[in-house]
């Protein structure tokens, strides 16, 4: 398969208020490979967890997507009939939520959970699912799975429920998995197990991943491509490596300064002065134009996502012509 | 499991002494029992030779022991009015009012969580309005009116339903009379139970779709969305399970009151029970009978919950773990 497994173009979200539409999300495009690992980073209510909840079509009324498409191997799917929307649910698209200790139904033991979700997409019998599912299990990591299956939520640790729940949403055998936030909710120590095993899993299940996190260390591990989120808005997109090495927007720049190293002991830690505008105050240019160092005259138009070699930025620094217009003035 | 069923009916003992002893205290000091027994022309030494049969002379522990000996054994005494021993009084009442109330609680509940589970998904459609606005109706009038409005609805203009009595009943064993199994009985029963089901009918509705549209937010049902599952998976099998929880106990406390109710609707109705027994013992005094009522009406609470947390622990495995650490 050549094109992109999934492929997000200009998504626009809104959340309809009493003073008339907030935009939460706009002009959001990127592209995700098969088999890719994609990163998503951004501070709170940057708009990352929207984007994925507004993929798997679960975004909460008066939610809504106002604009854009989104493709699932060429085919659309944001305009799909729920009962289709359904069908791609876990079969298509797999989704795993932050918090391990509320995403499992309490009151139904985990086998069955499983076996539920097997059978609402998989065409097997009752014990051939029960099977699978104890097989899921093994495979995330669950010790003695064929005695666990039958347990309760509350008797699992929050890193194994949130194995569980990595089990829950790969059974179905999804092409895309999107994790949001999947280890902010965990010990730290459990945290690094959880996203190998995450790695593991969708790398030997061919799965592709959306892994939606604010933890740059993460994402320079696992993801093979990163994009950075800015008040509802790509600011970059490129190769997690090249974007780590040398940022181009100077809001990667500055996350990328702000991260602690143990080789600079400075005394204060690097940050951005300022803060993310509120959605219904962004404002009408560039959305980081109030906070940037490099901020000038073409920044008060919006900077559309710049292609750079294999690589994309929102930023106006990287349009000669605007640049070359600065210079002159 | 068995433990846990022990300590709790170790627990209710202690409840039920504790009412007996305030049901002992009413007996033994509201009013004066001789006085309310016998003659205004009675003379000083029988009333003295009464009080000695009855052991009224005695101290007052022993007198509450022997109280609460008898309530054990069901023997509440002699009746004041009716000069017939409590116990057979309130035996002949008790089927009458159990099976209103029995008709009543499965008549609330069989109607108001599913009434509750559409209102809570379907929020914006026209029949969940219309049950919402109903319910406010319920829940604000009186019971004793809603009783009055179907008798002359039901009974005067349309003559359809008897407005008063419990209709032909037929023995069964040696002592419980039933409605059930005669056609002018189970026509008796519809105007009291209805009358009697709305409120905890509404109350039950209002509650479940409350619950329900709180549980319909939680991450867990999200992630069954996300999933894939059918809507009816998600509704029936996920959600209700869930909101069932507090509505148990909710509804086992109200299955208590509807007992308590009870007393309204059969006075509006004219129902045999022991409601209208409990009225007339108190508009004559009547302590041995109130006595004996309180009694059973604590112990039908204390059975009630019981049978509530017994289903709590069947519902939500989290405090089937709790039962298994705890001592034996």
């Amino acid at each position: 398969m050549t094109g992109p497994l999934l492929s997000v173009r200009d998504l626009r979200v809104e959340f309809a208020t009493r003073k008339g539409p907030l935009v939460a999300l706009d002009g959001v495009s990127f592209d995700i490979a098969p088999g890719e690992v994609l990163g998503v980073v951004g501070e709170s209510g940057a708009g990352k967890s929207l984007t994925g909840l507004a993929i798997i079509g679960l975004l909460d009324p008066p939610g809504r997507i106002a604009g854009g498409e989104i493709s699932l191997a060429g085919k659309r799917i944001d305009s799909l009939p729920p009962a289709q929307m359904r069908d791609i649910r876990g079969r298509r698209i797999g989704i795993i939520f932050q918090d391990p200790m509320t995403s499992l139904n309490p009151l139904l033991r985990i086998g069955d959970q499983l076996t539920e979700t097997i059978l609402a997409h998989k065409s097997v019998g009752r014990r051939e699912a029960r099977e699978r599912a104890i097989a899921w299990l093994g495979e995330v990591g669950i010790p003695s799975p064929e005695k666990r299956i039958d347990g309760y939520p509350h008797e699992f640790s929050g890193g194994m429920r949130q194995r569980v729940v990595i089990a829950l949403a790969l059974c179905a055998e999804p092409a895309l998995v999107i994790a949001d936030e999947p280890t902010t909710a965990l010990d730290v120590s459990v945290q690094a197990q959880i996203i190998s095993v995450l790695k593991n899993l969708t790398r030997r299940h061919g799965a592709a991943v959306m892994l939606i996190t604010h933890d740059m260390g993460v994402i320079a591990e696992t993801a093979d491509r990163v994009a950075v989120m800015y008040a509802g808005r790509i600011a970059e997109v490129g190769e997690v490596h090249e974007v780590v090495r040398d940022p181009l927007h100077p809001y990667t720049q500055g996350l990328m300064a702000a991260i602690p190293t143990l080789e600079v002991s400075a005394r204060r830690l690097a940050q951005i002065p300022g803060a993310m505008p509120r959605l219904s105050a962004i404002p009408p240019g560039c959305a980081f134009a109030p906070r940037c160092p490099r901020v000038f005259a073409r920044c008060a138009e919006r900077p559309p996502l710049m292609a750079i070699g294999d690589r994309g930025a929102a930023c106006w620094l990287y349009d000669r012509a605007a640049v070359a217009a600065d210079v002159r003035t | 499991m068995i433990a846990f069923i022990l300590r709790r009916l170790l627990a209710s003992i202690g409840v039920l002494i504790a009412v007996g002893l305030i049901a002992f205290a009413m007996f033994r000091y509201v009013g004066d029992p001789v006085n309310q027994m016998v003659g205004i022309e009675t003379s000083v030494q029988e009333r003295e030779q009464l009080r000695h049969q009855l052991g009224l002379d005695q101290p007052t522990i022993i007198q509450a022991a022997r109280f609460l000996i008898n309530a054990a054994r069901f023997d509440f005494g002699v009746s004041y009015q009716f000069k017939q021993p409590v116990a057979d009084l309130i035996g002949a009442r008790m089927p009458a009012t159990l099976e209103l109330a029995l008709v009543a609680s499965i008549l609330s509940l069989a109607a108001g969580v599913p009434m509750g589970v559409f209102t809570a998904l379907h929020r914006d459609s026209a029949l969940a309005r219309l049950f919402q606005a109903l319910s406010l109706i319920g829940i604000s009038l009186p019971t004793f009116l809603i009783g009055i409005l179907l008798i002359y609805l039901f009974a005067v203009v349309l003559r359809w339903l008897p407005s008063f009595g419990r209709g032909d009943v037929v023995h069964i064993g040696s002592w419980w009379t039933t409605g059930l199994l005669t056609v002018s009985g189970l026509k008796s029963l519809i105007m009291p139970s209805i009358t009697l089901a709305l409120f905890q009918m509404t109350l039950i509705m209002r509650l479940v779709r409350a619950e329900m549209l709180e549980v319909m937010r939680s991450d867990y049902i999200r992630f069954a969305r996300a999933r894939g599952l059918s809507e009816r998976a998600i509704h029936f099998h996920h959600a209700l399970k869930n909101t069932l929880v507090p509505v148990i106990t909710v509804v086992g406390l109200q299955l208590g009151s509807i007992l308590a109710f009870s007393i309204i609707t059969e006075t509006v109705f004219a129902w045999p029970g022991m409601g209208q027994l409990f009225l007339q013992s108190i508009q004559n005094a009547d302590i041995p009978i109130m006595a004996a009522y309180l009694l059973l009406i604590a112990s039908l609470f204390v059975v009630i919950n019981l049978i509530v947390d017994l289903i709590y622990v069947a519902v939500d495995p989290r405090l089937r773990v709790h039962l298994q650490r705890a001592p034996v």
